[in-house]
């Protein structure tokens, strides 16, 4: 077990390793996506009070999920690689931050979207929104850090840095601004959090959350991929791999 | 190096080398101390900057919102929170920038003692002369905002524990950013998130202070985010100033 | 089902550019995130390859000249 996963931190053997795991991962995902979409589209009940804009909840909770999970796992990327020095955690590392950005977009457009006919507005400062506008912003300072560098490895071990720092922060960032939005607006109905949820719309709801971290692996995957090849193309095993015969 | 003679008998050798490891921090320590607020008063000119940005931006408020003291009473708090916060920001670049352009900070580097300590020191330093003033002087433009009675020593208590925070984490940020070119937009960008948990507590405990409920709560949550902050941004620090001179 | 006509799934009871907008910038994003993936995989294989071609074909050069400097030296030998 333990030789598997020393395994994984060489280059060459993630190349070949994720190269079997990958299809299985994307197959996954689109299936899980697109049965959740399908299901949560058009097959599962509309709310009571929210009628049909309430269908946003099969992209906004998983995208938000993801966006957290997807900082958690480039925090802990990077602790890898500055503890144990491996590259391959920090290839992981740079890819998924981009996406997790991306997520973090998703979670506060589809939030904002779902606020008009909700609220009537587009934005409301409410605790979850909040917190996710304060997640994009750590994690486009993580990209630009890590870009700001012109030592590719100077870059890795500061975001890895800013990025465990980061990771300490969200819990107290969350509590704080829960406590604050409690504090502000006392009657709150919070879009995200209806805990007695029928079945019928948190099984779809479920599949959607799976399918989603299942591109994630499968994305993470293909493009730390790239980013070996990228970093890696002077090595022998990779120029083996693009020879021609001649 | 001397080495005690071991003819000593019953008492041990005296070794003058290393006068202990405990005793070479602490002396590490004073010096870096001493040395940076002598650096930092020698320059009034940057210890009073975050003063007058603090005023200026006070200042800007009223004028682009409302002269009305009825609604400045009611977003007083947060406002002297926010400049305070913002002239806080300001003042970390140099917090180490210049010792980084003349070297000494890759001596500090170089130290036998831990970095840690020594940038706890450096942080002290500059929360004595920007933080603390920051948190005397608010009470002045407290008045101008008519902040109501009442509040005023919560005011300057939160802001003084607050800012030894935002101190704390804000140079984590400026030991990242040190060594790069246009650091300075960059740092705005990775500090500001993680100041707002300070924000929301600072500027709720003064409210608190005004609706009469006790501002305890809110200035032991300030109290623990210190201590948090206490323990373990030293060693962010010491990291980031290795990774920002040795890269 | 849990609309009665397409023409009402579309509509979704008046929240469609609500739920449409949201939708449609979700699975454009994650759309966009696999195509840029693997456009950036095709591109860093191709230039692989290029690069590859390349030193091969530098190598048989290399290998043709020595050769040709072996036979037109004869006896010497030349390290």
């Amino acid at each position: 077990m333990w030789a598997f996963i020393h395994k994984l931190g060489s280059p060459k053997w993630f190349y070949a390793i994720s190269a079997k795991l990958q299809p299985w991962c994307w197959a996954v995902a689109a299936l899980l996506i697109v049965a959740g979409t399908v299901w949560g589209l058009a097959f599962a009940p509309a709310d009571y009070q929210q009628g049909n804009s309430f269908r946003i909840i099969y992209i906004h909770v998983p995208a938000a999920f993801l966006a957290q999970s997807a900082f958690i796992s480039m925090a802990s990327a990077g602790l890898v690689f500055m503890v144990w020095k491996i590259k391959v955690a920090d290839m992981a590392a740079t890819v998924m931050a981009p996406f997790g950005a991306a997520m973090t977009f998703v979670a506060l457009f589809s939030g904002a979207v779902w606020g008009v006919p909700t609220w009537g507005t587009w934005w409301m400062w409410d605790a979850r929104l909040t917190s996710m506008l304060i997640l994009l912003f750590l994690y486009l300072g993580v990209i630009a850090l890590r870009g700001a560098f012109s030592s590719r490895d100077s870059g890795s071990r500061a975001a890895s840095v800013l990025a465990m720092v980061g990771v300490i922060n969200i819990p107290i960032i969350k509590y704080s601004v829960d406590w604050w939005y409690t504090l502000h607006q006392p009657a709150t109905f919070s879009v995200t959090s209806t805990p007695s949820m029928p079945m019928t719309m948190w099984l779809p709801l479920l599949v959607m959350v799976l399918g989603f971290y299942s591109f994630f692996i499968a994305l993470t995957l293909m493009r730390t991929r790239s980013e070996i090849l990228r970093r890696e193309g002077s090595k022998r095993w990779v120029r083996e791999l693009f020879q021609e015969a001649r | 190096m001397q080495e005690g003679s071991v003819l000593q008998g019953d008492t041990p050798p005296v070794r003058f080398d290393v006068q202990g490891a405990r005793g070479g921090v602490s002396i590490a320590l004073i010096a870096t101390l001493r040395r940076d607020l002598t650096l930092m008063l020698r320059h009034r000119g940057e210890v009073l900057n975050p003063l007058v940005f603090f005023a200026l931006v006070i200042t800007l408020f009223p004028i682009g919102i409302s002269p009305d003291p009825v609604l400045l009473t009611r977003i007083a708090p947060g406002l002297l929170w926010v400049a305070a916060l913002l002239a806080a920001l300001l003042s970390l670049d140099s917090l180490f920038r210049s010792d980084f352009d003349d070297g000494s900070l890759e001596q500090l580097l170089l130290a036998p003692q831990p970095l840690a300590a020594l940038s706890l020191a450096k942080v002290a330093v500059h929360w004595l002369l920007t933080g603390l003033p920051l948190a005397l002087m608010a009470p002045l433009l407290g008045i101008m905002l008519s902040l109501p009675a009442g509040s005023y020593a919560i005011l300057s208590l939160s802001l003084a524990l607050g800012s030894a925070s935002l101190s704390l984490i804000g140079a984590i940020g400026a030991a990242l950013t040190v060594g790069l070119a246009r650091g300075g937009v960059l740092l705005s960008l990775l500090v500001l998130p993680l100041y707002i948990p300070v924000l929301i507590f600072g500027a709720g405990a003064v409210q608190a202070a005004i609706m009469g409920d006790g501002a305890g709560a809110h200035l032991a949550i300030l109290g623990a985010l210190l201590a948090a902050s206490l323990a373990l941004s030293p060693w962010a620090i010491a990291a980031s100033l290795r990774i920002s001179i040795n890269g | 089902m849990a609309f009665t006509s397409f023409a009402d799934f579309l509509a979704m009871g008046g929240h469609a550019p609500y739920v449409w907008s949201a939708w449609g910038v979700t699975l454009f994003l994650l759309l966009a995130s696999v195509w840029h993936a693997r456009l950036e995989r095709r591109q860093l294989i191709k230039g692989l390859k290029r690069r590859e071609r390349r030193d091969q074909a530098h190598r048989a050069t290399q290998q043709d000249t020595a050769a040709r400097n072996a036979a037109a030296g004869g006896g010497h030998h030349d390290t």
